[in-house]
């Protein structure tokens, strides 16, 4: 197991883990730069603060428990469905790929897609308002059409890793990939 | 390639024996289904599977060997385990090994007829059998991939899934037996069952053939000749209650046919159906309870006859503010008279009828509520069409007023054409041009004028009322959005999401287990559920929902030319 450190495209810090379990399976974790307490201790004081100045102007105490309760809901809201924590990729030779996220609540997100529906993995680049950035995605393939592609799922939305970051990605799983198309097929 | 052996958690502590289970050639994958214990008669089992594969139609064999050593590694034990695969013959014989203390298996075949000499990898799956068993596998294709394909690219976890799912009947016999074979699986130590579940299916029949007859009887009365006369069935079908009612007696038919499920989803939809039922009663029960108490009928009764003498008042009010000058605006005076006293006379009829009614109102009233047992969507309903029947006089005043203002739309716009030489070919349904006589020209433009110059009259009534008609289209839209609701929720599919999430299943997730060197690797398979919102949208009930018939653009064209609008579009159609 080794973890190295990268940045991503708007420049935070986040890591990426890479776990060897056999000869054709293989964990890749990349860690998004976890909640500080910096921006949530300012974003509380702010809503609190207005809520505040409410009140003093309505001379109404229903603002101030208002505005509590709204931001702690708010706060549930975001921690259990908004931040995420890490996001991983799961591959396993001939059975499939697993793409997880764990979000900061604890709550985990897990979609598995079975190898005969992978037509392969690459890395594209996207025009994101004003920058060029890119993304790794999975292809899959279209039942119809061999050649096909029916769907692309991007990976690693939140986190968004940059170029060297997503080469290691990407070649972890392309060697893995490889061994589907050297082993011999049964009939 | 890698062979993936998927084994039940339930038989790791199982002693030794053999292993049974399907062998999917294709996926290079072994679905253990159980293990068979030492003694046995290899021409038994032979046959027991044969006929096992007889009523299951799922290719059951002998897969291998399973040791459970508690004791040092006994060699002979091996040597037996290798013999036992030249009587059962599969290719690959499967041979998996657990010491006594260590978590970590040993798993090998033997290939007697491989053009391979190389070691290949074996992956091992522990899999939870009775909640695969269990489990209903949502696959996310769309309805686009033909039925050719369908064959090979059905997902390889769906083969697994019904492998299990097929082999019910296998479960069944438990150590408790006295057959020829003594097997370890997740129900070996005695088969699973509820009282209650078993009490509900022999209680069922009876009551689904006495719910049957009495359908039958209410069906015969609702179709006789007697119902059909003119007046009481456009009455019937302008009232959405009675639509309300014929819809649930339709979902009562469904739940009270003798016919078994045939699949997940027919089974689902009368499940869901049963509870939607229950919770609707359950619901105006407990609405009916609270309105006959403390003589809240009485009151009701009470508000009810002002509550329309007031929205009458306000009416008057409004057409009294019309008559003199609106908004500032100035009116003709003598259309304004004649359709402000014309509207004003209607109110008067109206406010006298209710007054004839009120003293029988409390007791229609109470009767009416009565039907709120039959669920809470009919009591929405009647709601629906007290207000209907209440503000039915500013139906009228919308029908009279677009009536008005269409007519003097289409008068101006055909003596538009007439002022530019153009008349209207109806049989080639274009604008021809044509030559009028002078005569013809003089009175036109005479019309013409007048028309042009009383329009802001007519359209200021014409606003007024169908903004007032709009009013009432949106409460009524409102409720019959509830009744919507609460008709399609598929309550059932939520609560078995919420409870028993394994059965509704969106597929698959592996975990890495602990791995050690030299060993196969080790994975976890569980079951990852449905997302709410998929739940719903599956298993979604069909009814006759109301939704706006027109775009938005169409509608203000409409509301722009006068022509009546209604707004829902109805009845007849099922829309799922």
């Amino acid at each position: 197991m080794e973890e190295r450190r990268y940045r991503s495209a708007s420049g935070a810090p986040i890591a990426l883990r890479r776990r060897q379990h056999s000869a054709s399976c293989r964990e890749l974790a990349v860690r998004c730069p976890r909640l500080r307490l910096r921006s949530l201790s300012a974003a509380t004081s702010a809503a609190w603060l207005a809520a505040y100045g409410l009140f003093v102007l309505t001379e109404n105490s229903m603002v101030l428990s208002a505005a509590i309760i709204i931001t702690l809901i708010g706060l549930i809201i975001y921690l259990h469905f908004v931040k995420i924590d890490q996001e991983s990729l799961l591959v396993i030779g001939s059975l499939g790929i697993q793409v997880t996220s764990s979000y900061a609540s604890g709550k985990e997100s897990t979609t598995f897609i079975e190898m005969s529906q992978v037509q392969d993995v690459v890395i594209n680049e996207a025009i994101h308002m004003q920058k060029v950035i890119y993304y790794l995605c999975i292809l899959l393939q279209d039942p119809g059409d061999p050649q096909g592609v029916s769907e692309v799922v991007p990976l690693f939305q939140s986190s968004k890793p940059r170029l060297d970051c997503l080469i290691e990605v990407y070649k972890s799983c392309q060697e893995i990939l490889e061994q589907r198309k050297t082993a011999p097929q049964s009939s | 390639m890698v062979l993936k052996v998927f084994f039940p958690s339930c038989c790791a502590s199982a002693e030794s024996g053999i292993l049974i289970g399907r062998w999917i050639s294709e996926q290079n994958s072994a679905v253990i289904l159980a293990v068979v214990h030492f003694p046995f008669i290899p021409v038994q089992v032979k046959q027991y599977l044969s006929e096992l594969q007889r009523v299951t139609k799922v290719s059951v064999s002998v897969l291998g060997s399973w040791s459970n050593s508690k004791q040092e590694k006994e060699e002979s034990l091996s040597e037996f385990l290798e013999d036992l695969g030249t009587i059962f013959s599969h290719e690959p014989w499967i041979q998996i090994g657990k010491e006594r203390d260590s978590k970590f298996w040993s798993c090998s075949t033997l290939q007697k007829h491989s053009n391979n000499p190389k070691e290949e990898e074996i992956i091992l799956i522990y899999y939870d059998q009775r909640k695969v068993m269990l489990s209903h596998l949502h696959p996310p294709s769309d309805t686009a991939s033909s039925t050719d394909h369908r064959a090979e690219d059905a997902s390889k976890l769906s083969a697994i899934f019904d492998t299990v799912a097929k082999s019910k009947i296998l479960f069944m016999t438990d150590r408790y037996d006295d057959g020829p074979i003594k097997m370890t699986h997740w129900q070996s130590d005695g088969v699973e069952a509820s009282i209650i579940v078993e009490l509900m299916k022999q209680a069922s029949v009876p009551a689904c053939m006495l719910l049957a007859f009495l359908l039958s009887l209410v069906t015969a009365v609702c179709r006789s000749r007697l119902l059909k006369f003119w007046p009481l069935s456009f009455l019937w079908s302008k009232l959405s209650t009675c639509e309300q009612l014929g819809h649930r007696l339709q979902h009562l038919q469904v739940i009270s046919s003798n016919r078994k499920a045939q699949n997940q989803t027919q089974l689902m939809r009368k499940a869901n159906i049963f509870v939607s039922l229950l919770v609707d009663v359950a619901l105006g029960m407990l609405l009916m309870s609270w309105l006959y108490r403390k003589n809240r009928i009485g009151h009701l009764a009470d508000t009810l006859i002002p509550v329309a003498d007031h929205v009458a008042e306000e009416l008057q009010d409004l057409l009294q503010w019309l008559m003199g000058a609106p908004a500032g605006l100035k009116m003709n005076r003598a259309l304004d008279q004649v359709l402000g006293r014309f509207f004003l006379y209607h109110i008067h009829l109206w406010i006298s009828y209710i007054h004839l009614m009120s003293p029988f109102i409390e007791m229609i009233l109470w009767y009416v509520g009565l039907s709120a047992c039959l669920g809470l969507t009919v009591a929405l309903c009647i709601l629906s069409d007290i207000i209907a029947l209440l503000t039915f006089h500013i139906y009228c005043f919308y029908v009279y007023g677009a009536r008005l203002y269409c007519l003097k739309i289409y008068g101006l716009s055909s003596l538009w054409r007439l002022f530019r030489g153009k008349k209207w070919n109806v049989l080639r349904q274009r604008v021809d041009s044509c030559s009028y006589d002078l005569d013809q020209l003089f009175i036109g433009t005479l019309l013409f004028t007048i028309l042009l110059f009383l329009l802001p009259t007519t359209a200021l009534y014409y606003l007024v009322f169908t903004l007032l008609r709009l009013l009432v289209v949106i409460v009524q839209g409102l409720i019959h959005l509830l009744v919507d609701l609460i008709d399609s929720l598929p309550l059932y599919s939520i609560l078995l999401r919420l409870c028993r999430s394994y059965r509704l299943a969106a597929g698959v997730k592996f975990r890495v287990l602990e791995q050690q060197d030299g060993k196969p690797l080790r994975l976890l398979m569980q079951i990852n559920p449905l997302s709410y919102s998929s739940v719903v949208q599956t298993y979604r009930l069909p009814t006759y929902s109301c939704y706006p018939k027109d775009s938005w653009i169409s509608l203000c064209k409409k509301l722009f030319l006068g022509e009546l609008i209604y707004p829902w579009k109805h009845k007849g159609e099922k829309q799922e």
